[in-house]
């Protein structure tokens, strides 16, 4: 057989030949034994031949720029002048002993912790809600996606009119109509992370709220009508069956919140009236990512805005798995 | 023509780097076979080039030119530099501000060398200090000059007679001679309570009163760090937030929306005006701001806010018939044609004692002579120069303004915050 010579083409057809119904022959047999482990070979490295595209593609465009980071951190490096030279760990030492970064960070924290609880906590209330037999639940489940859904420009309109200065704002015009004194949404450090935290909420609470809506139905009526035999009260029943079935839900929230705020921008980006990447005057609200944005595109300084977006990698994966951590003491409720 | 950044937060938060890849995607003009050229002329602002350009389509039967404008010089200034230093995507010709200057002709070898084209004899055409601002390190001819920046002030005429104040430009400029006496106009302004500010934001204020004190405010041309050691930059810093300690602010952050609706609702009474800045008010305030506005002499002595360059870059196709176009603009003809079309002032020193220039009213402003205002400066002017970190440096000047401004931070607070800012971007710190 000239296949023999040939260099086996791993063909996946198993159909003439490995069927065992011929008389025995040795060529046969060869034959056979080489098709079954052309076979075997089949099933074990297809599956990887099939996901490999997915890998391909996150080498390039995912793990490459992630390890090139790291190389771009160790230099002095300038969006002019390219590499200028080998700068070891100074960007990191820098970091650690920069003002900056550090506020940046207490502002990411901050609204993180002002924007994520409130929202995961309003968004179960919320699916809780929808999942009772109301009225009209399809329109209200159709509305709480619709803030995902509007363009970020007409979101950064109509939050810069309601945070608006002391003349123009729509909240500062109705408290200075009933005699209080107007709010400077964005030079006050702490007023400035509620109003980015109620546009991140509108945001994002509809999107969580319909995950956990998903997951709620799936949990089986049967034993929360053998709970309301046992004369359960409702919000018993929630805290007692649906937070503890939706673990795996919440968990998932959890994760995918703390990866989104860590890496907080957009807002505080389109809430910022000027100077878009400084967060405030003082700095009063720039996130962490912010200053990579100010690092990089203001300023040119690009071995220092990879070394402060690595740290900002490895918070993530930290804060993820303190995140991880709480949230699987839910089981403690049960 | 200077920093429009209406919405640029919001742009740039949008678009991020998209838009620099998409501006780098509709690379400069081309040629196709029939020998017809296509030129890209990049601007910014509002440069008054219409009529300009269509009179050199007529004069080059086989040239177009495609005009690509951004109105905000923030956002543009950094396309252009993505694209010089992606090595493609800039016009064919590209206005360069003057404040960023330093920044672009530090990178002599991605611009054409006009000396090598005839460029030299085009001295005369151009004030000696903007024709020197062109320029490279190196005695390169980077850049030919558009327009200047002389300034004039700005006075809202109904909130003036409201609060008793003279409204005759004339009569208004006697009332301040210098800074000190704008200072007091605005104290008996406030006293009148018309329920609006004296200056919209300390910020622009800033900026004309070190544009008098004229020299290097920020770096020298070594490119080193010299707020500290020149001691008008600390000067002026101290003049303007005399304004803010005087009450006089309405602390609406420059080109944002809210101070775009206060120059719409009369909300605030002053606002310096280089010549560019006419259209800018026109352009915000509308129908209704027509008659609203008139131009004063400046307190002080004249002093320079902005103005441009045509550059053509290495990077171009079609280089020749590029220098010929950039060229055509600024020429004493295309200077004088940008003139009528967007008040844009000609640093050609013939172009600015033509009778076009100095005759010149503005129905919009009150008939206010604002060729004779602009021109009576131009010719004594002394540049400001700004060196390569300026876009970022002023940035940090004012934040640190308008955190003075809005009771966040003492001015001194704001210096020492500005300063430390101002070292990190130019990676002195």
């Amino acid at each position: 057989m000239t296949s023999v010579q040939h260099g086996a083409p791993p063909s996946p057809s198993r159909g003439a030949d490995g069927t065992g119904t011929r008389p025995p022959d040795p060529r046969e047999r060869a034959r056979a034994r080489r098709s079954q482990m052309l076979s075997r070979l089949d099933i074990r490295t297809s599956p990887y031949l099939f996901i490999a595209p997915f890998f391909l593609l996150f080498g390039v465009f995912g793990l490459f720029p992630l390890l090139y980071t790291v190389w771009v951190s160790l230099h002095d490096w300038s969006l002019i002048g390219g590499n200028e030279g080998f700068a070891g760990l100074d960007n990191y030492v820098r970091l650690v002993g920069d003002e900056k970064f550090w506020n940046a960070l207490y502002n990411t924290l901050g609204i993180f912790v002002i924007a994520v609880i409130p929202q995961l906590l309003l968004a179960l209330l919320l699916a809780d809600t929808l999942n009772r037999r109301i009225r009209f639940a399809n329109v209200f489940r159709m509305t709480l996606i619709l803030p995902y859904i509007t363009s970020i420009a007409a979101l950064a309109i109509v939050f810069s009119t309601v945070f608006g200065g002391e003349q123009f704002g729509l909240i500062n015009q109705m408290l200075t109509a009933i005699g209080l004194d107007p709010i400077a949404w964005r030079g006050d450090r702490y007023w400035s992370w509620t109003a980015i935290a109620v546009m991140i909420d509108w945001r994002w609470t509809g999107y969580n709220a319909l995950i956990y809506l998903a997951a709620m139905q799936s949990i089986p009526k049967d034993v929360y009508e053998a709970a309301d035999l046992d004369g359960a009260s409702r919000m018993r029943q929630f805290v007692q069956i649906t937070i503890p079935l939706l673990r795996p839900t919440i968990i998932f929230t959890v994760i995918i919140s703390t990866i989104g705020q860590m890496q907080l921008f957009t807002e505080p980006t389109i809430f910022a009236a000027s100077l878009g990447y400084a967060g405030g005057n003082q700095g009063q609200f720039q996130t962490v990512m912010m200053l990579v944005f100010q690092e990089t595109f203001n300023y040119q300084n690009f071995g220092y805005a990879a070394a402060v977006s690595w740290v900002l990698f490895l918070l993530v994966v930290f804060m993820g798995l303190i995140n991880v951590w709480l949230t699987s003491r839910i089981r403690g409720a049960q | 023509m200077f920093k429009r950044r209406r919405g640029a937060n919001v742009a740039t938060a949008m678009i991020g780097g998209g838009a620099l890849l998409l501006a780098t995607a509709c690379g400069g003009g081309g040629e196709s076979g029939d020998g017809q050229i296509n030129l890209v002329l990049d601007t910014f602002g509002v440069p008054g080039y219409d009529a300009r350009i269509k009179q050199f389509e007529e004069e080059h039967p086989n040239v177009t030119v495609e005009e690509r404008n951004v109105t905000d010089v923030a956002n543009y200034t950094q396309q252009l530099q993505q694209n010089i230093a992606a090595g493609s995507g800039a016009g064919d010709v590209v206005m360069v501000e003057e404040a960023n200057v330093a920044q672009f002709y530090a990178q002599p070898d991605q611009f054409v060398d006009l000396n090598d084209h005839g460029g030299a004899e085009l001295e005369q055409d151009f004030l000696p200090w903007k024709w020197d601002q062109g320029h490279g390190a190196d005695g390169q001819l980077l850049g030919l000059g558009t327009d200047i920046g002389s300034m004039g002030m700005c006075y809202n005429v109904p909130l003036f007679e409201e609060a008793d104040l003279p409204t005759e430009p004339a009569e208004v400029a006697e009332l301040w001679p210098d800074w000190e006496g704008f200072i007091s106009t605005g104290e008996k302004f406030m006293e009148a309570e018309t329920g609006a500010a004296f200056v919209s934001t300390i910020q622009p204020y800033f900026r004309a009163v070190m544009a008098q004190h004229g020299g290097a405010p920020y770096q020298n041309r070594q490119g080193d760090l010299v707020i500290e050691q020149t001691d008008s930059t600390r000067e002026s810093y101290d003049t303007v937030t005399a304004m803010a300690d005087a009450g006089l602010s309405a602390s609406l952050p420059i080109w944002s929306e809210e101070w775009n609706a206060g120059i719409q609702s009369n909300s605030f009474a002053t606002l310096p005006c280089p010549a560019w800045m006419l259209g800018h008010i026109e352009s915000t305030a509308g129908d209704e701001g027509n008659g609203q506005w008139n131009v004063a002499d400046v307190p002080g002595e004249g002093g320079n806010w902005g103005g441009s360059f045509l550059s053509v870059p290495a990077q171009g196709e079609n280089q020749e018939m590029a220098i010929e176009l950039a060229k055509f603009l600024t020429s004493k003809e295309g200077q004088l044609s940008a003139w009528e079309e967007a008040n844009v002032l000609p640093s050609n020193p013939e172009a600015l004692q033509d009778p076009k220039v100095t005759e010149f009213t503005r129905p919009y402003f009150n008939d206010a002579p604002v060729g004779e205002i602009y021109s009576e400066t131009a010719l004594e002017l002394e540049p400001v120069y700004y060196g390569p970190d300026t876009q970022a440096i002023d940035d940090a000047f004012r934040a640190a303004l308008e955190s003075v401004e809005q009771g966040q931070a003492s001015p001194d607070e704001g210096w020492n915050t500005a300063l430390e800012e101002v070292k990190r971007a130019t990676g002195e710190g």
